[in-house]
């Protein structure tokens, strides 16, 4: 069987006509993935026990002729940020190195209810703080199309897990892009759906306002499976949503004819003039399919980046607190005292970047600051849901770049900060407004680079978000997984 | 200037981080630029907004109570298994009283 061709399609059919148990899937996927891993380092580790037990139970459930369920015997990635009972869950911190959870993630145990294979945790960003994945303490992922490149971050194990052909699917999390901006740069479909409407239970804290689980995938129909999957409210998690689930793979097909799609002007200024380029051939290929463009405005994009950057490190600063020496991380061995101890486990623990957002989000949560900083940020996050609030007076859809350029080089970006937050920029406003938004591959560079277009819906519109991704995905040139394949 | 070498200290000292010199200069180095870029939100009126705390959308008052449904707690060997220094069924930690 080749792995890296499976779709969640494919797999059940080959289960279906018994050319392949669940399994022997196992088996070969763990083979496979443990064979690539040394040319992205994408996965921190594997869990083969887990995923041989998970298969077990598809097998049993066929043999009783019983349905398995939608992702049955799928093998799946999943981001080491979110919590696996008895396989280690780094968060890309050495702090946690040596953390065995307790309990699953309520989006794990869904995965696994509905027959999907956890084969093993995916590098990422030290506590998912980043967009390069260069912060992780393990070691950056390289990116497969071209490992001279990032993969972006900070999910950037599971996007080149999913783009090198090692999982058909994979979990991370988005707090400002960190699933859109890794898939964009690897060339597969990565999806950040409504704030709440995933479990965040398990998912270990970043920016809980900002927090979300989402799915990675090779097409946009896997994504919508993989979402319906994991969907829905969850008791553990005051914050999930009540709204019923949808099929979203249902709600793809039916075409874009008539759907009025923005194109916001301020999302196309600052771009690399190819990505550009790409842009609008994707967006002339929802025109071509019926879509009505329309040019439209959301004028505070320009503040997202220093609005985002306050709220979502004040929030980490308060998270991240709990990493404290006593509980579950390593503990620094130099330490008289408790306030010592505390001090020097955080201090000898955390990577640059994470004591950089916890000084920044300390700072503007700090007395005489809290004001001027905190207070403004979160008064110009209204303005920016605002702008979208207004935006879906007018259209169905929003589509413009997830980022302002293609995967850059290792080491290329990573002594600038702020350099590396301003290019957030056209992700960070949608997850300020908690709206569904996704990556979908629309086509490549001359040097064979993938670019991402970003759809985006109202609160609760999966639905027609994959819709138009299915239209922009059936409109340009498909990627396959491993090389880079430069356009003719 | 927005922050001072002394302001990187003090914030150090709230969050609970011990600093190497070097990364207390670097800190104050980027902290700096980030929060000149920050000014930025400045430009814009913010006059009788509301602040922002949570995304909303239309749902029930109610919708995030539930039954308080008493579940299986973790149990005290589980809850210690991950800690640095366990000891006697609890965490263990340096002398909290400073002399």
């Amino acid at each position: 069987m080749n792995i890296p061709s499976l779709t969640i399609g494919r797999v059940r059919e080959g289960l279906g006509k018994k050319e392949f148990s669940a399994r022997e899937l196992a088996e070969e996927a763990l083979r496979h993935a443990a064979e690539e891993n040394p040319k992205t380092n994408a996965y921190l580790h594997f869990s083969p026990e887990r995923a041989l037990a998970a298969a077990a139970r598809v097998d049993e459930k066929l043999a009783r002729g019983e349905d398995p369920g939608p992702l049955a015997g799928v093998p799946v990635a999943v981001k080491d940020v979110i919590v696996t009972r008895g396989v280690k869950t780094t968060c890309g911190s050495r702090l946690l190195a040596e953390y065995v959870p307790p309990y699953d993630a309520t989006a794990v145990i869904r995965l696994e209810q509905a027959g999907g294979i956890i084969i093993g945790k995916t590098n990422c960003d030290e506590f998912a703080m980043g967009s390069s994945n260069e912060n992780s303490a393990f070691g950056p992922v390289r990116n497969p199309v071209d490992p001279e490149r990032v993969p972006g971050g900070s999910s950037g194990g599971s996007a080149a897990a999913v783009a090198q052909g090692t999982a058909v699917v994979a979990l991370g999390s988005d707090t400002g892009g960190s699933v859109r901006q890794p898939a964009s740069f690897c060339g597969v479909v990565g999806v950040t759906p409504t704030y709440g409407r995933v479990s965040r239970y398990g998912l270990v804290a970043f920016a809980s306002s900002l927090d979300h689980i989402g799915p990675f995938s090779r097409t946009v129909r896997d994504s919508a499976v993989l979402l319906r999957a994991i969907a829905g409210r969850d008791p553990l998690d005051s914050t999930s949503a009540a709204a019923p689930v949808p099929d979203y793979a249902g709600l793809m097909d039916g075409g874009v004819k008539g759907l009025r799609v923005g194109v916001p002007r301020e999302y196309l200024k600052d771009l690399a003039s190819e990505t550009a380029g790409l842009i609008e051939r994707g967006i002339e290929a929802l025109r071509g399919q019926g879509c009505e463009i329309k040019e439209i405005s959301l004028p505070s994009t320009d503040y997202s980046v220093a609005c985002y950057y306050i709220i979502a490190t004040a929030e980490a600063s308060s998270n991240l607190a709990r990493y404290d020496g006593v509980r579950y991380t390593g503990r620094s061995a130099n330490s008289e005292t408790l306030s010592e101890m505390y001090r020097n486990s955080r201090g000898e623990g955390f990577g640059l970047e994470c004591k950089r957002r916890i000084m920044l989000g300390t700072y503007v949560l700090s007395h005489g600051y809290y004001d001027a900083y905190y207070l403004k940020a979160q008064k110009v996050r209204a303005l920016i849901a605002r702008d979208f609030a207004a935006a879906f007076e007018q259209v169905d859809a929003i589509v413009g770049p997830v980022s302002p350029f293609p995967a850059f080089k290792l080491g290329e970006k990573i002594d600038d900060p702020l350099e590396m937050y301003l290019s957030d920029i056209y992700t960070l406003t949608g997850s300020l407004a908690g709206i569904p938004c996704m990556s979908v591959p629309c086509g490549r560079t001359a040097q064979g680079l993938p670019v991402g277009m970003q759809i985006m819906t109202n609160h609760f519109d999966e639905g027609r978000m994959f819709r138009l991704a299915a239209a922009v995905e059936g409109g340009v040139p498909p990627v396959t997984p491993g090389a880079a394949q430069p356009l003719p | 200037m927005k922050i001072t070498e002394e302001e990187v200290r003090y914030v150090a000292m709230l969050a609970n981080l011990a600093l190497p010199e070097e990364e207390i200069h670097r800190f104050q180095r980027d902290l700096n630029e980030i929060l000149d870029h920050m000014d930025k939100l400045n430009e814009l009126d913010t006059g009788g907004v509301e602040p922002m705390a949570q995304v909303l959308y239309e749902a029930g008052e109610t919708a995030t109570l539930r039954e308080d449904c008493p579940l299986p707690p973790l149990s005290n060997a589980e809850a210690l298994a991950n800690a640095p220094q366990p000891g006697a069924g609890y965490f263990k930690v340096p002398k909290v009283i400073e002399r």
